[in-house]
């Protein structure tokens, strides 16, 4: 298979103002993926299913992610003049960056028994009305996996034949795999809580009963 | 009626005579044709199959009938994991089942939500909605753990009165046959338990 940079290259050929990012991923995986432009994707997709050469022609599995809101602390020693004395001082500086919704896809290509190509889109934001281009229509397969990122993550995909909630109950209003939701509290009968149950299943704890002395005179006894 | 002495009926059988009295009669006939609802809902259900099977053969206690109907049913086997979204049916086609009913809560899920306990889709038990009558627990119970529930069934129904103030709920008019359906809400379901059902113990620990 051709290399993820050959592949880029020949997508912005392709498909004219495409701009393509390569991800990298330092796990043991070392699984890069291509970050594509929302503007441009179902024409990627479309290049990537049916170039004679790349043939992706079988999209194994549509996922989501949710990145939260970060902020990255730098410390950086400077050397600066205090009092005419040059001094090293360390200073800090936070950097922002704003969170945001990925669809990421695998691809497989039936034909030429190569894959995978992992492509990622993102949202600008993390809103409930998030969206993205459905690739569908690219992919029949991606169909109720996008229904279920849509579900679970609340991107909407713009072109999907049937964006409906697939798992969820249709007048439930969050979205389950998001990093900040939280769960209805039944946690009034927990009898083995332990970490983050035990805190929750404590707001139901019923007070221990008040000690009138008695107990004391049965423990000497 | 009045109870017949255990002594004496052993006493008159052994001389040919065999008493009986009409709770003891109506009570044995219908703990040995206990006809459950033909429905499964996870892996437990491939256990309750296997107990229908000739292997372990709930045939042998009468309660191989698997009714596709509710309106035909005596026996509920909640044989599986309860999400949210299927718990309404649930509790409909228990109402829609005709007294006396009964309900098996099979395996870990079917009591408090078992592995999936603090998942976002599934019931926290099936107790929170209608009345359980035995649980087994297991993930998933053999077939054995089914015959045993089935008759410890088979012994409550045979211990059941037919009259007097502790008589059984089917036939107290006062005891309700059938429970409010939880609806669909937007956080949850709504409401969250039957709290005329559902009476968690009272854990008391420090907080």
């Amino acid at each position: 298979m051709e290399s993820l940079d050959e592949i880029k290259a020949r997508i912005e050929d392709a498909v004219p103002g495409a701009k393509i990012d390569i991800v990298p991923n330092p796990g043991p995986a070392n699984q890069p993926s291509l970050l594509i432009d929302n503007e441009h994707a179902p024409a990627i997709a479309q290049f990537l299913r049916d170039d004679p050469a790349l043939r992706f022609d079988f999209c194994s599995n549509v996922t989501g992610v949710d990145w939260l809101d970060r902020t990255v602390k730098k410390t950086v020693k400077v050397k600066k003049l205090i009092d005419g004395e040059e001094k090293e001082v360390t200073e800090t500086t936070e950097e922002h960056f704003p969170g945001y919704l990925e669809a990421v896809y695998h691809l497989y290509s039936m034909t030429h028994k190569q894959g995978p190509v992992i492509i990622r889109m993102r949202t600008a934001d993390r809103v409930a009305g998030a969206r993205l281009p459905s690739l569908t229509s690219i992919w029949r397969s991606a169909e109720l996996q996008e229904r279920e990122i849509f579900d679970l993550y609340g991107i909407r995909f713009e072109g999907h034949p049937d964006l409906r909630r697939i798992l969820m109950w249709d007048e439930f209003v969050d979205h389950p795999m998001r990093k900040d939701y939280r769960e209805p509290d039944d946690y009034e009968y927990e009898p083995t809580p332990h970490d983050d149950v035990l805190e929750k299943a404590k707001q139901h704890y019923a007070p221990r009963p008040q000690l009138d002395g008695a107990e004391q005179i049965t423990a000497k006894l | 009626m009045s109870e017949i002495d255990e002594a004496l009926r052993n006493e008159l059988q052994r001389q040919g005579v065999w008493v009986t009295s009409m709770q003891e009669l109506y009570n044995w006939g219908r703990k040995n044709s206990i006809w459950p609802l033909q429905f499964g809902l996870a892996c437990c259900a491939i256990e309750m199959i296997a107990t229908a099977a000739s292997r372990y053969d709930i045939a042998r206690f009468g309660g191989e009938v698997f009714r596709p109907s509710p309106r035909q049913a005596d026996l509920m086997i909640v044989a599986g994991t309860v999400t949210k979204k299927m718990a309404p049916q649930i509790v409909r086609l228990y109402n829609q089942m005709p007294d006396p009913k009964y309900v098996i809560s099979m395996g870990a899920c079917a009591i408090s939500g078992g592995p999936f306990k603090q998942g976002y889709n599934v019931l926290k038990g099936i107790d929170r909605y209608i009345p359980v009558d035995v649980y087994i627990p297991g993930c998933p119970p053999r077939p054995e753990a089914l015959l045993h529930a089935f008759m410890e069934l088979q012994r409550k129904i045979d211990s059941q009165k037919l009259t007097g103030a502790s008589r059984a709920e089917h036939l107290d008019p006062a005891e309700p046959s059938e429970f409010p359906v939880p609806s669909f809400g937007e956080h949850d379901l709504e409401p969250p338990a039957n709290r005329d059902v559902f009476h968690p113990a009272k854990i008391e620990r420090q907080s």
